[in-house]
């Protein structure tokens, strides 16, 4: 154990300067954005832009994005294990590893946007009063915990057995592996449905919610796992075989055309039945009267989400790198912003009793956000820089004869 | 058991270390948190769900919140938990054809339910509408301020918490902080509520509000009656709404708007008695509800008496 931890740190410390600084510039985003929430927990959720007519906005709105991202990682599962498929499987280890990320992101986002987080063990079922079925919000923690808690026993057998050049127990992880699937499907369409329920908010209150969810997660999550794929593949000696990560844009392709498709279906119905429910969707994309302080960002959406469509879709621009990685910004980019903005705010605004209210973030909640952004980040950037060396098996459990400290991978 | 020497991959070895540290960290990070607390404190971090006390446990409930209320408002207060009266569920009328959109009954409301001035609450918010255009809340207008009311070419809709027979609110509540009681009323236990706001997310009318801060009101203009799901003090991080006056119409007495309302707009009454004021309009006079294709079935009836 002593020389797990020891070994661990010192591969976690080690590293170029480029992935100390971005080490360093997460450290100080986190400690900037703690700060920040000490303050928040002092005085309220005031120092937000939150109000009674808009109440949720920016760290629901990551919350929701997010969600989708970690639901993402079983894009990678389907494929390696379902199907089988070589290329894919030997990474699928990073995409649970994104998706833990994730949660913990998920999870610090809620925490920060409740107006009593001391009251959290009001949550726990047989403790408090965990009102499920009823309650979304219920099922959402307790989907979210599960995937998490999964996710993570996963992969830590997964490593745990690499680590002592083991075979991993294919009888127990596979199944569980396999159930992952249908609880990552879970975790978004149930957050779908939180929102999906609402009779208030007929923005939100549509069938097309769930499918959108999925379809727009499914584009956006893997984008990242694209990006560092190729940046493993330069600085390790991580194998990725090209067809991987053209498989995976591929995939993200055809699941932005649903996605826009879907968007295009809702247009369709809101602009040409015209019935009060227009309201919203007008907000969003034409701006009531004066009122148009999120338009910019509804055709910043649409222009990042139809030309990442078509540079993943041509077999050429997805193959080539630099219009990969663009394709792979604008994707991230577009879905974050249709999914934050571009749902929470047309959702509340005009309020239930037809106010408009324009909410945009202060900076207290970009600190914080920015500073629960950093926390995935560096979660995630030290469990690739402890696992890739054990995936390539240069971190091993040490043998009885030897005792030599273990030389880090590069990175 | 493990050897002296026991090698890092000894699994029972690794298990023990492990419980040791986090057993460790946890006792820390628990000294940690209640070094600061008072034995009250620990006691209202404790507290139950107000439906799973005792009558005893309430009693104690309500005495510790009376003196933490007397220290702070320096004046005596009492702390009601009146449970709901049998036979009685509670109904609204408002008149539009009387409403002048004074907003008397908005700050009659504020002082009766010890509602915080600083920020600045209102359970009912008044919709001033267009006669030429008719009810419609997308058409409304709450910040009005002419220097006199009615104004020519206007009508106005008082709304509050419509205390819905299927309240969309209570569904989503992931802890019940909220639910509604017998008679009809949509409660909110503020010690419960964890501040989530998916009730405010789900209610169609606009009627509920969130302490955004530490919420404050002069010690002067205290309203010392207080019932323990309505009008007591709130706190930062939670939720609450218009309660029919539970600590009034427990007690036989109106909602303090409808004793405000200069012109008489405001009716309210017992929905299960066939002779209540209540009932008689809506035998009489044609009532309707406020969005009622979302099936939300409110119990607040408007309606036009001339």
């Amino acid at each position: 154990m002593n020389y797990f931890i020891r070994n661990s740190f010192r591969i976690l410390v080690s590293g170029s300067t480029v992935y100390r600084l971005w080490l360093v510039f997460l450290l100080v985003l986190i400690a900037v954005g703690t700060l920040t929430y000490v303050e928040q927990y002092r005085e309220g959720l005031i120092v937000t832009a939150l109000r009674d007519q808009v109440t949720w906005g920016f760290y629901i709105g990551n919350f929701t994005f997010l969600v989708g991202v970690a639901a993402a990682a079983i894009m990678l599962v389907i494929p390696a294990y379902v199907y089988n498929w070589k290329p894919i499987k030997e990474i699928v280890i990073l995409g649970e590893l994104l998706a833990i990320s994730a949660i913990i992101m998920c999870m610090l986002f809620v925490s920060v946007d409740i107006g009593r987080i001391d009251r959290f063990w009001h949550l726990i079922p047989v403790l408090g009063n965990l009102n499920f079925p009823l309650s979304l919000m219920a099922w959402d923690v307790i989907v979210l915990n599960l995937y998490l808690f999964l996710n993570v026993f996963i992969v830590s057998y997964l490593l745990y057995a690499q680590y002592h050049n083991r075979e991993y127990p294919k009888k127990l992880l596979i199944p569980l592996i396999l159930f992952s699937i249908p609880v990552a499907i879970g975790i978004h369409t149930v957050t779908a449905f939180l929102y999906n329920g609402m009779v208030a908010r007929p923005f939100w209150n549509a069938s097309i919610l769930a499918p959108k969810f999925l379809a727009s997660a499914f584009c956006s999550g893997p984008a990242i796992l694209l990006i560092l794929l190729q940046i493993l593949r330069r600085h390790t000696r991580l194998e990725v075989k090209d067809e991987a990560i053209w498989k995976i844009a591929e995939l993200m392709a055809y699941a932005m055309f649903i996605n826009l498709f879907l968007i295009g279906a809702e247009i369709f119905k809101e602009y040409y039945s015209g019935s009060h429910h227009l309201l919203f969707t007008e907000y969003l994309y034409s701006g009531i009267g004066e009122h148009n302080a999120i338009v910019g960002y509804a055709w910043l959406a649409m222009f990042c989400n139809i030309v990442s469509f078509l540079l993943f879709l041509v077999p050429a621009t997805r193959r080539n790198p630099v219009t990969l990685n663009i394709g792979a910004v604008l994707i991230y980019t577009g879905i974050y912003v249709d999914k934050g903005i571009g749902l929470i705010i047309p959702g509340l605004t005009p309020d239930t009793l037809g106010e408009i209210y324009e909410y945009t973030p202060t900076t207290s909640e970009v600190l914080i956000s920015a500073g629960i952004f950093a926390v995935g980040f560096l979660v995630f950037t030290l469990l690739v820089k402890l696992a890739v060396p054990i995936m390539l098996g240069d971190f091993n459990a040490p043998s009885s004869a030897s005792t030599e400290e273990v030389a880090p991978a590069t990175a | 058991m493990a050897k002296p020497n026991a090698k890092p991959t000894d699994r029972s070895y690794h298990r023990r270390s492990f419980l040791r540290l986090a057993g460790a960290g946890l006792a820390t990070a628990a000294a940690g948190v209640f070094s600061g607390c008072d034995s009250a404190e620990i006691e209202a971090f404790f507290q139950k769900r107000f439906k799973e006390l005792s009558r005893e446990e309430l009693n104690a409930v309500l005495r510790r919140l009376e003196e933490k209320h007397a220290r702070e408002l320096g004046r005596e207060v009492t702390i009601r938990a009146t449970p709901p009266n049998e036979g009685e569920v509670y109904g609204y009328g408002l008149d539009l054809s009387r409403c002048i959109g004074c907003r008397r009954c908005v700050y009659a409301c504020v002082e009766e339910n010890n509602l915080p001035r600083q920020p600045q609450m209102h359970w009912i918010k008044v919709l001033q509408m267009e006669k030429s255009h008719g009810i419609d809340v997308y058409h409304s207008n709450a910040y009005y301020n002419p220097e006199t009311v009615p104004q020519e070419d206007y009508f106005y809709v008082p709304v509050a918490c419509q205390q819905c027979r299927q309240p969309p609110c209570i569904k989503t509540c992931p802890v019940q902080a909220t639910w509604q009681e017998p008679d009809g009323i949509v409660v909110v236990d503020y010690n419960w509520c964890i501040g989530c706001r998916c009730c405010m997310a789900a209610c169609p009318y606009g009627a509920r509000r969130f302490n955004w801060t530490t919420p404050r009101m002069p010690p002067e203009s205290v309203n010392p009656d207080m019932e323990y799901l309505g009008n007591r003090p709130q706190m930062k991080g939670v939720v609450s709404k218009c309660t029919f006056c539970i600590q009034r119409v427990r007690r036989g007495r109106y909602p303090a708007c409808v004793e405000a309302c200069p012109t008489g707009s405001r009716k309210f009454g017992n929905l299960l008695d066939p002779e209540s004021e209540i009932r008689h309009i809506m035998n009489r006079k044609r009532v309707f509800i406020l969005k009622e294709e979302l099936g939300t079935e409110p119990r607040f009836y408007y309606f036009f008496a001339t």
